[in-house]
C-alpha cells in the first residue's frame, strides 16, 4: 500500500499539477490526483499495446488473408491489391504517428474497432456481450469465495475455536491444490455427463434464444452452477489461507493481549480487534482480483464452453484477431487501473492510518 | 506532542516526592497474596520454569515494584497474576489470592470479569498496544459494556461519554482525544489513554508493565505522577515491572527482584537500596551510575542460565563473588531476615537459624 501511495505521489508530478489545481476545491486534491494517476496509467499500457505489435513487422491483414487462401485454396493473385484495400479501410496505410493519434481518440470515445474475425461486428460488441458473462459468472463468484474463504480463515486462524472446525475447513482448504480445469473435469464428468443433473456446456441452452424470461433465467443459472463451484472451490481456498496467515499474525499484537487483559467479550476479541485488523489486506486482494476477474478464467471457460470473456480471447488469438485481443487488453487494462483508483480512494474509510494528506 | 496538563505543571519535585512518600497510604490489609506460583513452559528441549515458586504479599495501597534484567520472568508472572499466560506456558501450581478470592480458582468466564474490574493491566501505551483501527472513546468504553452485569442498566451514548470525558481528564487528556485514533496520538499521550483504561472500572490491583519504555525522561515522570495520582484516587494496589532501578527507586514503597524466574529479594526499597542482602541485589545496585562520584561503569559478568537448564543449586552460583560449597549443591530458600525483608541465599542461613 505505501509503495503504491507512493507510486502515486511520483507519478502526479507528470505534468498533473497544474489540472488538479484546478479542481482542488471542488473534489479534493487526493481523488483529483488518483485520477489523473489513473488517466496515466491507462494511457501508458495503451501506448505500449499499441507499439508492440507494430515491432513485431507482421501485417495482420495480409496474415488473414494468406490464411483464409490457404484454406480455401483461393487464388494468390490479387492479394496484395486486397490487403491494400483492407489496410486502408483499416487505417494502417496511415504514418505511425497519424495511426497513433487515431488509436487515442478511438480509445477516447472507447471504440475498440471492429473485428477481423468476426467482421463487421464490432469490438466494442464482442467484448461487451462475453463480459456480461464473465462478470455476471466471476463477479458473483468472486464475491462469494471472498466472503466464505475470509470467514473461514477468520475462523481457522482463531485460537479459541471449537475443534470440530478444523475436521470441517480443512479439507476445503486442499482443493485449492487441484488444479480449476482439472476441478472443473472431474465436475462435469460426475454432475453433467454420469448423473445428467447439470448441462455440459454453454451459458445457455443452444436451442433457447436469449430473452428475459423467467425459464431462460433459470437456464443461464443451471449453465453457471458447474463453472461457478469450480471456480469457487479453488479460490476460496485462497481467500482462507491468506486469512488464516492475518488472524495468526494478529495473535501476536499488544492490542491482542491488552484486548484479552481488558476482560473484553471472546465475540468482541475475535470480531473488532482480530478480523477487522487481519482483514485489511484481505480487501487490498479483492480490490485487485476484481479488477483483474474481467480476464475472465481462460481455462475454466474454454472447458465449459461459456462465452465469456476467457473463451473469447483464447478464440480471438486463435483466429489472430488482433482488433479484439486489443480490446480485450484496454478492458483488462481499465479494469486493474480502475480497481486500484477505486482502493486509493475507499482504503483511507477502511483504515484510519493511511490518511489524505492535506 | 503532549502538552503537560496545568494541574502537572505546578506540581513540583517535592510535593510530587511528598505525595509519594505518604506512609499513610499503606493499609494493614492483604491486597494481593501470591503463594508459591510457578509458570512452566513446555517445549521440546523440555520444561522452561520461566517464573518459579514466587511467593510474596502486596497491602492495599502499596507500590510494588518488580525489577531484573530481560528473560528473569517479570512479564511472565506479570500475566500470570492476571491468568493471562498463553500456551505452551501454564501455570503449574502455586496461587493469587486478590482480596480474599483465588484467582487461580476461578471459572474463564469469572476470571474474565475479574479482569479490569479488580485487576487491571497498564501495559506498554507506547507500543501498540491500542487498537490501530478503533477511535480511542471506543476502546475506553468497550471494556466498560463488556463488564456490564446482567441487571445493569445499559449505559446510553451520553453517559458513555460522560465517563470517557470523566477519565481522559483525570489522565490529563483533552476530552476530544476520544474521537482520535492511536496514531495520532504521541507516545505519552497513548500511555496516558493506557491508563485511563486501565481505571474505568476502579480495580484494586494495577500492574503496570514498563509504562515508560520508550518515553523520554521528561514525559516519564509525569506518566509516573499521574500513575501515583491516580492510585490514590483508587486507593489500589500497584504492581510496577520494569528495569529502571532509577524510576523504581522514586516510586515504590517495595521491591522485588527476580533472577532466573525466581524472586531473590523482598523488602522495602530505602532498606534494600542502602544495604542490599542479595549479592545479585548488590552487584545490580552496584552497577547504577551515581552523580557523587566518577567511576568506572560495573556491569555483571556472565551470563543469566538457560531456563531450560538450570543448575541444580542457585542460579546466580555461577555469576556470585561470593559463591561457597553449599551454592552448587542446592536451590536457596527464602529466608525472612527481618524488618519485611525477605532473600533467598545460602549466605544468610546461618545468620537466621542463629
Amino acid at each position: 500500500m505505501t509503495e503504491q501511495t507512493q507510486a502515486v505521489e511520483n507519478s502526479s508530478r507528470f505534468g498533473g499539477t497544474s489540472v488538479s489545481q484546478i479542481f482542488l476545491g471542488i473534489f479534493g486534491h487526493f481523488i483529483v490526483k488518483r485520477f489523473l494517476f489513473f488517466i496515466f496509467v491507462v494511457w501508458l499500457a495503451s501506448t505500449v499495446i499499441f507499439i508492440i505489435p507494430r515491432l513485431s513487422g507482421q501485417d495482420p491483414v495480409k496474415e488473414k488473408l494468406l490464411l483464409e487462401a490457404q484454406r480455401g485454396g483461393a487464388m494468390q493473385t490479387g492479394l496484395d491489391a486486397m490487403a491494400k484495400k483492407y489496410q486502408k479501410r483499416f487505417g494502417l496505410d496511415q504514418p505511425m504517428w497519424v495511426q497513433y493519434t487515431n488509436f487515442l481518440k478511438d480509445l477516447a470515445r472507447l471504440d475498440l474497432g471492429v473485428s477481423i474475425a468476426f467482421f463487421p461486428r464490432t469490438v466494442n460488441e464482442i467484448v461487451f456481450e462475453s463480459l456480461m458473462w464473465t462478470l455476471g459468472l466471476m463477479g458473483t463468484v468472486t464475491v462469494i469465495a471472498f466472503i466464505l474463504g475470509t470467514l473461514a480463515g477468520a475462523v481457522l486462524g482463531w485460537p479459541r475455536r471449537p475443534g470440530w472446525v478444523q475436521y470441517v475447513f480443512m479439507p476445503l482448504l486442499t482443493l485449492a491444490a487441484i488444479p480449476q480445469y482439472l476441478l472443473a473435469m472431474i465436475l462435469i464428468f460426475i454432475f453433467a455427463f454420469k448423473l445428467g443433473w447439470l448441462p455440459l456446456f454453454g451459458g445457455y441452452s443452444v436451442a433457447t434464444l436469449p430473452e428475459l424470461s423467467f425459464s431462460f433465467v433459470i437456464d443461464v443459472l443451471r449453465h453457471a452452477v458447474l463453472p461457478a463451484f469450480a471456480i469457487l472451490f479453488s479460490v476460496v481456498g485462497f481467500w482462507a489461507i491468506g486469512m488464516r496467515g492475518m488472524m495468526i499474525n494478529t495473535q501476536g499484537e499488544d492490542y491482542m493481549i491488552q484486548a484479552d487483559a481488558k476482560g473484553l467479550k471472546g465475540s468482541r476479541i475475535f470480531m473488532r480487534y482480530a478480523v477487522r485488523n487481519a482483514l485489511l489486506p484481505q480487501v487490498t486482494g479483492l480490490a485487485l482480483v476484481l479488477g483483474t476477474i474481467v480476464t475472465g478464467q481462460v481455462l475454466v471457460e474454454r472447458v465449459f464452453s461459456y462465452p465469456g470473456i476467457g473463451d473469447i480471447l483464447f478464440q480471438a488469438i486463435r483466429l489472430s484477431d488482433f482488433f479484439v485481443i486489443r480490446g480485450i487488453v484496454i478492458v483488462i487494462i481499465l479494469g486493474i487501473a480502475g480497481a486500484t483508483f477505486l482502493l486509493d480512494v475507499l482504503y483511507p474509510l477502511l483504515d484510519p492510518r493511511i490518511k489524505v494528506r492535506s | 506532542m503532549v502538552q503537560p496538563t496545568i494541574e502537572e505543571t505546578r506540581l513540583s519535585t517535592e510535593q510530587a516526592i511528598q505525595t509519594y512518600r505518604e506512609g499513610a497510604r499503606i493499609s494493614d490489609v492483604d491486597a494481593l497474596v501470591v503463594d508459591g506460583l510457578s509458570v512452566y513452559y513446555e517445549t521440546e528441549s523440555g520444561t522452561v520454569k520461566a517464573c518459579d515458586d514466587v511467593t510474596f504479599t502486596l497491602k492495599q495501597g502499596e507500590r510494588f515494584a518488580l525489577v531484573g534484567e530481560s528473560g528473569s520472568g517479570k512479564t511472565t508472572l506479570a500475566m500470570a497474576l492476571m491468568r493471562l499466560t498463553r500456551p505452551p506456558g501454564h501455570i503449574a501450581k502455586g496461587s493469587v489470592t486478590l482480596h480474599e478470592r483465588d484467582l487461580t480458582n476461578l471459572s474463564d468466564d469469572e476470571m474474565r470479569q475479574a479482569r479490569l474490574s479488580e485487576i487491571a493491566l497498564v501495559p506498554q501505551g507506547a507500543m501498540n498496544s491500542l487498537n490501530p483501527i478503533m477511535r480511542i472513546g471506543k476502546q475506553i468504553t468497550d471494556g466498560i459494556i463488556d463488564h456490564l452485569l446482567d441487571d445493569d442498566p445499559t449505559p446510553n451514548k451520553e453517559e458513555l461519554d460522560e465517563i470517557v470525558r470523566d477519565l481522559l481528564t483525570r489522565v490529563g487528556l483533552r476530552p476530544g482525544v476520544s474521537r482520535l485514533y492511536p496514531h495520532e496520538l504521541s507516545g505519552g499521550m497513548k500511555q496516558r489513554v493506557a491508563m485511563a483504561i486501565g481505571i474505568s472500572l476502579r480495580p484494586r490491583l494495577i500492574i503496570a508493565d514498563e509504562p515508560t519504555s520508550a518515553l523520554d525522561v521528561v514525559v516519564q515522570r509525569q506518566i509516573m505522577q499521574t500513575l501515583g495520582r491516580l492510585q490514590e484516587g483508587l486507593d489500589a494496589s500497584i504492581m510496577l515491572v520494569g528495569h529502571d532501578m532509577g524510576l523504581v527507586a522514586q516510586f515504590a514503597d517495595t521491591i522485588g527482584v527476580m533472577y532466573a524466574g525466581k524472586l531473590v529479594e523482598v523488602g522495602p526499597v530505602e532498606e534494600v537500596f542502602s544495604d542490599p542482602k542479595h549479592p545479585y541485589t548488590k552487584l545490580l545496585i552496584g552497577s547504577l551510575p551515581s552523580l557523587q562520584e566518577k567511576r568506572e561503569f560495573l556491569g555483571i559478568p556472565g551470563l543469566p542460565p538457560q531456563l531450560v537448564a538450570l543448575p541444580p543449586g542457585c542460579a546466580f552460583a555461577d555469576r556470585c563473588p561470593s559463591r561457597f560449597d553449599k551454592c552448587g549443591g542446592s536451590i536457596p530458600e527464602k529466608l525472612d531476615v527481618g524488618g519485611r525483608r525477605f532473600v533467598a541465599c545460602h549466605l544468610y542461613e546461618e545468620e537466621v537459624q542463629s
